[in-house]
């Protein structure tokens, strides 16, 4: 019992000791960033600038490599420094990225970029500084084939317009489906039941809507003249009001302005099987007797095609959505396939100019046939004559937009 | 002038968007950019002449009970509680608008896209009969793909899947390329048609 006092003083000694060893030494985070500084970090290289190809300017590609030895840095940050010989920081970017567009230079001064570490909160590594000078193109280089492409497709296509408005005698094969509108709206008009004009579900800045609304034009004149009445719900308001337009057009030419019902051609929603849904109603209660599905569609084409099929309507669609067209084959009478629907304007008119553009658009195909044969053979051959392996490479190269 | 004006338009639009396409150049670029937003703000004003459509047309039908009139209250009626309750709490996660538009909206969008099973079923019992040599390919072709495309078919031989990704990957991509490059020389033909001002019936009666 005599030592109890001793073995408390002991213990309270001990406490203390233990206390001011924790409150008088370095605080643990700096001995740890200490021993962080003294490792060796992994630093930036090879930093390369460039102006950033293919714009307008104003913008250079900085990419870089990092150091495979070492302790991976929190963080990197992008140095630029201007002519005045200002340093900015422009960028903090998480490790692991090896890529950064300036988008602020200006055009024809040149600017220094470094590439540093940070570790700990410090600077721990530096890449040397590289200059680029941002500058604008005048041509996309990737894009050069496509504009030769272009250029000759012009040509062709202005030279049979010229042709044929000099009177030459162009044939052109009979498409089933445009032979067809007619007959279909002669139908209509024998049953006394309306024609349902569906334009497809994409705006006005899709060119088969633009190319439907062309057709449009045409069977509105015919309903026009018929006496059927025609119905065009839309999936969008600026289809809605370019149709209502159009039909109007169609109807002043056939001369029966007062046949024309603005509220036939409506708006249904912008929803894909809303859309859908109105159209299947439309078709259930008002049992067109033709029906003319021409312009873009998704998957409810074949919700659309065999609720008018059900409804015993004549159907004429058309579409150039590859993924969509064996549904149209399955469901509908007569199918305008890919391009017969951009043909379908020069078709119905028979106007010179508009059948020469389309012989010059057979003639195109005909000479992107003979580009694609020649390429299949080069690059066939080509696996055991490399000169041939290089014509192939040629044409890749021009037939391919970056 | 009627016919002069949109001509000019279509032209001038036309020429700024090729040369936007292969010349990123100021002022091509910003010219670009700068009609494509015009079409955006055009199409967002249109919302509203669409909307007024709707609302006209509907309230005609029912104002003067038009044939199949009844349908177009509901119409009405869903189309005022969305813009209202989208107004008034927001249209955000969690609130009235979002609760109608996923727990009605949605459902019937799926079941109308569900419907398409069964119009595909329809659609192939149709198209697959061997009335001739190529219905007959078609067929053939047909059932070797969807037995690939199933675990029995690998069972009944283990070649089929092989001969299915062959249908798919070959004549099937040589099929749609060939209609892609068709579409494509008839997208370039019409805007050419258009931007040069021979196809002028989107014009209406402007000849």
């Amino acid at each position: 019992m005599n030592r109890l006092p001793a073995v408390i003083l002991l213990l309270l000694m001990l406490t203390a000791g233990a206390a001011m060893s924790q409150s008088g030494g370095p605080p643990p985070g700096d001995e740890v960033r200490s021993a962080a500084l003294e490792q060796r970090v992994s630093g930036p290289m090879e930093l390369e600038a460039v102006d950033s190809p293919d714009d307008a300017g104003g913008a250079v590609d900085i990419n870089w490599l990092m150091e495979a030895e070492g302790t991976v840095p929190d963080s990197l940050g992008v140095i630029r420094t201007g002519p005045s010989g200002e340093e900015e920081l422009l960028a903090v970017l998480p490790t692991g990225t090896l890529l950064y567009r300036d988008t602020t230079p200006l055009n024809g001064t040149a600017y220094s970029y470094s590439i540093v570490s940070y570790y700990g909160g410090e600077i721990a590594g530096a890449s040397g500084e590289v200059q680029a000078v941002p500058s604008a193109q005048w041509l996309y280089r990737g894009r050069v084939g496509m504009m030769i492409i272009l250029v000759i497709l012009t040509g062709i296509i202005l030279f049979y317009i010229e042709s044929g408005k000099k009177g030459r005698e162009l044939y052109i094969r009979e498409i089933a489906g445009l032979a067809a509108v007619d007959d279909a709206v002669g139908r209509a008009t024998e049953m006394g039941k309306p024609v349902l004009y569906i334009p497809g579900i994409m705006d006005m800045d899709d060119i088969q809507t633009i190319a439907s609304m062309v057709i449009l034009g045409r069977v509105a004149r015919k309903t026009a003249e018929y006496g059927s009445p025609l119905l065009v719900p839309t999936s969008r308001s600026v289809v809605m009001s370019v149709a209502q337009e159009v039909v109007k057009e169609g109807y002043i030419q056939a001369g029966r302005p007062d046949a024309y019902n603005k509220e036939n051609i409506n708006y249904l929603t912008d929803d894909q099987f809303g859309y859908a849904a109105g159209v299947d109603g439309i078709m259930v209660r008002e049992k067109p007797a033709a029906i003319f599905l021409l312009g873009t569609f998704y998957a409810e084409s074949l919700i659309l095609a065999e609720t008018g099929r059900s409804v015993g309507a004549i159907q004429i669609s058309g579409t150039a959505m590859p993924s969509q067209i064996p549904f149209f084959v399955a469901a509908c009478d007569y199918t305008l396939i890919g391009e017969e629907l951009f043909a379908a304007s020069a078709y119905l008119s028979r106007e010179p100019k508009l059948l020469g553009s389309l012989k010059g658009q057979d003639a195109a195909k005909l000479f992107f046939i003979i580009l694609i044969v020649v390429g299949v053979i080069a690059a066939t051959i080509g696996q055991f004559w490399p000169p041939l392996e290089s014509v192939a490479e040629f044409l890749r190269d021009l037939v391919t937009v970056n | 002038m009627r016919l002069i004006i949109p001509l000019a338009i279509t032209f001038t639009s036309g020429m700024i968007m090729i040369l936007n396409f292969f010349i990123p150049h100021q002022p091509f670029a910003l010219l670009g950019e700068n009609l494509q937003e015009w079409y955006m703000i055009v199409a967002s004003g249109a919302i509203f002449l669409g909307s007024a459509n709707l609302l006209h047309v509907h309230f005609r039908k029912t104002r003067l009970k038009l044939k199949n009139w009844k349908y177009s209250p509901v119409t009405i009626v869903g189309f005022l509680v969305m813009i209202v309750l989208g107004l008034i709490y927001g249209v955000t996660e969690n609130l009235p608008f979002d609760y109608l538009f996923m727990n009605m909206v949605a459902p019937m969008g799926a079941t109308m896209f569900s419907l398409l099973a069964f119009f595909v079923a329809s659609a192939a019992f149709r198209a697959f009969r061997a009335s001739n040599w190529r219905a007959t390919l078609l067929l053939t072709s047909a059932f070797l793909v969807m037995l690939g495309q199933v675990p029995i078919g690998a069972m009944i031989w283990d070649k089929i899947p092989l001969a299915k990704v062959w249908l798919m990957a070959i004549p099937n991509t040589a099929g749609q390329r060939a209609v892609m490059i068709g579409a494509a020389m008839g997208v370039v033909a019409t805007s050419l048609r258009m931007i040069f001002g021979i196809e002028r019936s989107y014009l209406g009666g402007a000849d």
